[in-house]
């Protein structure tokens, strides 16, 4: 069951990610991407990071996807007809693929990975909570304060262009 | 056989090799973005693994922070589309070549 559940995450979310890249629509891409990133969801319940998991659809699949959908809609792009890729990009391409695989391979063959502690507690809520309060405390509030920056940010980026345009 | 690190570790590979090539080949500002997306997401999964093979906490509320900053690097980084649209009228990245030459 384990297994089967494992490899079911893995091909939805790699099989999505490969549509991601060749789909020609960016509606269907965005779509892709959300059905990539449950299976990551998934894959981050089978270890034992529900809570993670309940975070990435949230922020993901509830706020980013919509947004990309958004600004999609709002651009209007059409499709058209897409060029077909270049030589030169998808050896470059091929070559750092090959080479991170290669890593990981090597990873795989020879290094020592060490398997997981069975009957390893599930991190409760509270654990998460201990964590982020005592040791990354001060992570947190700059975060909220980068957070705070960035909606600045984008506000002052969308709201300048439209006054330049009433100026002139 | 048993589902060890080192899976989740070629899975994460493959993501991140998949939003690489997405960001390299594709045109559309949006669809690289998407998979800058793929790229981040990819070294999530990694550093979710690592955590729970190892049996600490860091890595998993790491992520956290990592949501949080992907979170408002999109919202920047739509909001510039946005603006670079209005201006250019395109988002293929062919026609974005006012920093060459």
């Amino acid at each position: 069951m384990f297994h089967l559940l494992f490899y079911t995450f893995t091909f939805l979310t790699l099989a999505s990610a490969l549509l991601v890249v060749v789909s020609r629509d960016a509606v269907n891409a965005a779509m892709f991407l959300l059905l990539s990133l449950v299976g990551v969801a998934g894959l981050f319940v089978m270890l034992d990071a529900a809570l993670l998991a309940f975070v990435l659809l949230l922020v993901y699949a509830g706020a980013v996807v919509a947004l990309f959908l958004f600004i999609i809609m709002l651009l209007d792009t059409r499709p058209g007809a897409q060029k077909p890729f270049q030589k030169l990009t998808m050896a470059a391409a091929g070559l750092g693929g090959a080479l991170l695989l290669l890593g990981v391979g090597s990873l795989h063959a020879r290094a020592q990975l060490p398997a997981a502690e069975e009957g390893l507690a599930v991190p409760s809520l509270k654990a998460y909570a201990q964590q982020l309060f005592t040791t990354y405390l001060l992570p947190v509030q700059v975060v909220g304060f980068m957070l705070l920056i960035a909606m600045l940010g984008v506000i002052v980026l969308s709201k300048r262009f439209e006054t330049a345009e009433g100026g002139a | 056989m048993n589902v060890g690190l080192d899976h989740y570790l070629i899975i994460s590979a493959l993501l991140f090799a998949l939003g690489f090539f997405g960001v390299l080949l594709r045109k559309n500002t949006l669809v690289v973005y998407m998979c800058l997306e793929l790229m981040l997401i990819a070294s999530t999964l990694a550093l979710v693994a690592f955590s729970r093979f190892n049996g600490t906490l860091d890595g998993s509320v790491f992520v956290f922070f990592i949501l949080t900053i992907a979170a408002a690097e999109v919202a920047v980084g739509l909001a510039i589309i946005v603006a670079l649209f209005r201006k250019r009228h395109t988002v293929q990245l062919e026609e974005l070549n006012a920093l060459k030459h």
